[in-house]
């Protein structure tokens, strides 16, 4: 579990991010994908386990069974945007990581370990 | 002419087809029929000797069935004719005739090899000999077949049935020397030698030498070297028995045989030949088709009609050793300016070449060797059209039915190693989709290319399929293309609250964006619609393994200028950027960060460079040849053409990618016949050919339309294009839209030539919509700065280039290193074998 609290921060303005689309981002030194949905913000780990190449924040917002998700542009597996599991491949997932949004500026806190 | 006499000379299979012939249509009974058979039997089906030795009972050869208007002489040899008094003679009796045909067949050539009348020795041709050499084989070992031909092969199986360890012998370079060429003949030898059967090739046998007992124990080759063989079968060859005609003084032709004219009669205007013995056109056949074609010939004109032989049909088709072996028409390509289309495969072990003429337009001939389930259709246009593109006719998979037609073993998922029988066992488990298949067995889950066969192995196992693109949509991509253009609606989120469901995904998203961007509606990276965009189209460059992005700016018809060509090299040099040149003529340059884009996408806008869109579903090149510019071979502008079209219809979003090509002659330099629409010059214009595909499951295009104007082709692509784009699946290829379609090739001729469905002005008004909007994506990103925006590495950090975007070098060039990069793959292996030509 959560080795030691992380300090919250801030990213971008809300108004950065389109809804349905990602944006990678930098937080100490680990890049994240984040995505904004119709009512939702989500935040996970910019490295897609398939292929090991940082690209999932390029990947396509959708929902699959009523569940949020991005497909990994490189290979088009479908990760659970709550929970980071891959919903094409059993036993992998992407780290996830908290996010909100605080006076129209969203803010990331890492979680370290799962 | 009232009860005339006929004499038929020979009772083998073309003298029985003659009888028979003539008894059907001589309905008055105008000739009185005598056949005189020097065998012990009579007809027998020549052809299926060899069953003999696969447990076959000889009386099932026969061909005879007794006819009382028929008298039948067996055992009975002619030994001269009297053309002046008109009766052959026996050895015991004279036959007079009014018209004499003489069917004698041929007697196997024995060449004048020392020790070729020794016991133990035989040839192949009769009931008989097959006794001899079964009576003799009773506890021998070894046993040799001299002449490696189609006779020589059958007789080296009656061996190895016979359970000798058998040699074949063949002076030739290969087997099969008549009917195969070298790469034929060397995949043929493989066959046969896996079979245990051992092959002497390129050296004659110069004698035979008897063992203690005096029969036959040993072969002794021109290089000098002994063979052990204590049976041998001599299937050198055969001669025409044309001793008879040679006595009475009729002309023979240059190579034996009675010489005929087109009606099979000879200089004697009362003698008839016909089957081997007969010589037409000064040419003998050794096969039972053309003998078959004389025999109807002959009895026609016995009735007082007019038939003449044609052209004989000299294909061979062998079932032999469970190798499929089939050659037809001009194997060999002997006509003047053929072109010749080869297809193998090591991997299958199958080998076809099909011989064109100088146009490329008709059949002439070809060799199958290993897989021979063309051969009739093939066959059967000898001198005509192809029916198809000739990789489809010959490629085992394309032969029309996909992934339908594979063998179990076959691996449909190259990427997974996942093979048909693996998704046949996931399908009877249950998976009812593409989804469900992909997750159960992994196949189509890395490159995605065997997704279609996915599709077509379910539609084999009869798998319900909703026609729905997803579950977010229960209509598929043309009813969707046709909602959003008839109800004019122009956002995906109006579109899924009113037709769909859910939030979308990466299927029915990049779709939608498709159809908005085919009806010209405005920018791909507009507001919402950029959400819709998968990465390649929202970054306008494609994605690569590292997640760099490499650029592909627009060169038409692959002509460019020196100085445009020292822009690109210095772009690339400025960025390190990884140079390569495409197979659609024009120049990739990799490794570029995605806040590098907009950097270098600006110096190539103002040296006067446009997106290419090779990140997209829609047009990619236009490929030409030289042509009439510069080729001393073509007869139209290509690369002008190539141009023009590729201006026409850049940008132009479609179900798939398409490609194109436009070759100056029917020389095809620019391999039109692979792409999505190809067009060939000819001398009165342009040919269309539309439905080829490249890639990993290749189909030439089909021959659509002839010696077009410029401006008839350029209607009937605009119309192609623009059906295509309205009725095509989601990425469905040309290709396999055209295959889907009911009524294939003709139907689409229908619509867009006939306009059999009233569409076309339609379809015409589409296009020139499409032309008249046309404006560069690229130049358009440049000039909004919202647009310019979206380009960078982090949305927190924008001046950080992304850490995990690494370079190392290799041959002088900068490649991904780290993640997905060098270290990852597998050396180049170098074993391929290599057919030769
Ligand atoms: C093993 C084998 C396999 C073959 N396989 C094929 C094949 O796959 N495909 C194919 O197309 N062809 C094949 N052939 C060739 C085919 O059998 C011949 O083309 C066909 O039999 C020719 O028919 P014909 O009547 O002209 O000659 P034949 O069938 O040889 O008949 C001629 C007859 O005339 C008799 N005769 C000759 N002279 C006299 C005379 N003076 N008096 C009386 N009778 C006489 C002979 O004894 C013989 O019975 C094969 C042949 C052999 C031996
Ligand atoms: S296709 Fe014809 S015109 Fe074009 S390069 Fe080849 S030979 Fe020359």
């Amino acid at each position: 579990m959560t080795a030691q609290p992380q300090e919250w921060t801030v990213v971008c303005p809300l108004t950065r991010l389109d809804p349905g689309r990602g944006v990678a981002a930098l937080v100490d030194g680990v890049q994240i994908a984040l995505f904004r949905t119709a009512n939702d913000l989500f935040a996970i780990d910019n490295q897609d386990p398939v292929t090991e190449a940082y690209v999932l924040s390029r990947g396509i917002v959708g929902s699959r069974d009523g569940v949020p998700t991005v497909a990994s542009p490189l290979h088009k597996q479908a990760y659970d945007l709550r929970t980071g599991d891959c919903l094409d491949r059993p036993g992998v997932a992407v780290r996830r990581h908290e996010v909100r949004c605080q006076d129209g500026l969203v803010e990331v806190r890492l979680r370290k370990e799962e | 002419m009232k009860n005339s006499r006929l004499v038929v000379v020979g009772n083998g299979m073309v003298g029985q087809r003659f009888v028979d012939a003539l008894r059907a249509r001589d309905s008055e009974g105008r000739w009185r029929v005598t056949v005189l058979g020097e065998e012990s039997r009579p007809a027998y089906d020549r052809v299926r000797l060899s069953a003999l030795f696969d447990g076959v009972d000889a009386d099932e050869l026969n061909l005879h069935t007794p006819d009382p208007q028929v008298r039948l002489r067996l055992n009975t040899s002619v030994t001269a004719i009297d053309r002046a008094r008109r009766v052959v003679t026996t050895t015991d009796a004279e036959y007079p005739y009014d018209a004499l045909v003489l069917a004698t067949g041929s007697d196997p050539f024995v060449p004048p090899i020392d020790g070729a009348d020794l016991p133990g020795v035989f040839t192949y041709r009769t009931l008989d000999d097959l006794a001899a050499i079964r009576a003799h084989a009773r506890g021998r070992r070894r046993g040799a077949v001299i002449g490696g031909g189609l006779l020589g092969l059958e007789a080296a199986n009656a061996l190895r049935l016979l359970g000798l360890a058998t040699s074949v012998v063949e002076v030739a370079p290969r087997l099969m020397p008549l009917q195969v060429d070298t790469a034929g003949g060397a995949l043929l030898r493989r066959y046969v030698e896996e079979l245990g059967v051992a092959c002497h090739l390129g050296v004659a046998t110069t004698a035979l030498h008897p063992g203690s007992d005096g029969t036959v124990a040993q072969l002794e080759l021109a290089d000098g070297s002994r063979m052990d063989a204590d049976l041998v079968v001599v299937a050198t060859g055969i001669r025409p028995r044309d001793e008879l005609a040679r006595a009475a003084g009729l002309p023979l032709g240059s190579q034996g045989g009675v010489l005929v004219d087109h009606t099979c009669r000879s200089a004697d205007e009362r003698i008839w030949a016909v089957g081997e013995c007969a010589a037409v056109d000064d040419t003998c056949h050794g096969l039972v088709g053309p003998g078959y074609a004389m025999a109807e010939t002959v009895a026609d004109r016995l009735v007082g009609g007019a038939a003449t032989v044609s052209e004989p049909d000299t294909a061979t088709k062998l079932k032999l050793l469970g190798v499929d072996v089939a050659s037809f028409g001009d194997a060999h390509g002997t006509t003047p300016g053929c072109l010749d289309v080869t297809f193998s495969d090591p991997a299958t072990r199958v080998y076809a070449k099909l011989v064109l003429s100088d146009d490329a337009q008709t059949l002439l001939g070809g060799v199958l060797v290993g897989d021979a389930d063309a051969y009739p259709t093939l066959r059967a246009s000898v001198g005509q059209a192809l029916p198809a593109a000739p990789l489809a006719l010959l490629a085992p998979a394309g032969a029309g039915s996909g992934a339908a037609a594979l063998p179990s073993s076959a691996q449909v998922c190259s990427c997974n190693a996942v093979t048909r029988a693996d998704l046949d066992a996931a399908i009877a488990d249950g998976a009812t989709d593409v989804p469900a298949l992909k997750a159960c067995t992994r196949a189509g889950t890395s490159c995605g290319s065997c997704v279609p066969m996915l599709q077509q192995l379910l539609d084999a196992a009869g798998v319900g399929q909703s026609r729905g693109l997803c579950e977010h949509f229960d209509v598929s991509r043309q009813e969707l293309f046709d909602l959003i253009r008839v109800r004019e609606i122009r956002t995906f989120s109006s579109l899924i609250a009113e037709y769909g469901r859910g939030d979308g995904c990466d299927i029915c998203k990049p779709v939608v964006a498709s159809i908005l961007a085919s009806l010209g509606t405005g920018h791909l990276l507009d507001g919402e619609r950029a959400s819709l965009q998968d990465t390649n189209d929202h970054f306008l460059a494609n994605l690569q393994r590292d997640g760099s992005y490499s650029v592909v700016p627009r060169i038409p018809g692959g002509e460019i200028t020196p100085e445009k060509l020292i822009v690109l090299g210095e772009v690339a040099r400025d960025f390190a950027l990884y140079t390569k040149i495409t197979g659609g003529q024009r120049i990739d340059l990799f490794g570029a960060r995605v806040e590098q884009l907009p950097q270098i996408w600006r110096r190539l806008v103002d040296a006067g460079f446009e997106s290419g869109h090779a990140y997209g579903k829609a047009l990619r090149t236009v490929k030409s040849c030289v042509g009439s510019t510069w080729c001393r071979y073509g007869v139209q502008d290509s690369v002008g053409l190539a141009i023009a079209l590729e201006l026409r219809y850049r940008g132009l979003r479609a179900p798939h990618k398409m490609k194109s090509a436009v070759s100056g002659c029917a020389r095809e330099c620019a391999e039109a016949r692979s792409k999505d629409f190809g067009i060939i010059a000819t001398d009165a214009g342009w040919n269309l050919y539309v439905g080829g595909n490249g890639g990993f499951q290749p189909r030439h295009a089909d021959l659509f339309a002839t010696d077009l104007t410029t401006e008839a082709l350029v209607r009937l692509v605009d119309r192609f294009l623009m059906y295509y784009i309205r009725t095509a699946d989601r990425l469905q290829r040309t290709a396999a839209w055209i295959e889907a379609m009911d009524g294939g090739l003709e139907h689409l001729k229908a619509v867009i030539v006939d306009d059999s469905l009233g569409l076309c002005a339609d379809l015409d008004a589409a296009m020139a919509r499409h032309v008249g909007a046309y404006s560069d994506e690229w130049r358009d990103v440049l000039d909004d700065p919202a647009l310019l925006g979206r380009f960078t590495s982090f949305v927190n950090a924008p001046e950080v280039p992304d850490p995990s975007i690494r370079f190392t070098a290799e041959r002088g060039q900068r490649v991904p290193a780290g993640v997905g990069g060098t270290e990852n793959r597998q050396p180049v292996g170098l074993g391929m074998p290599e057919v030769q030509r």
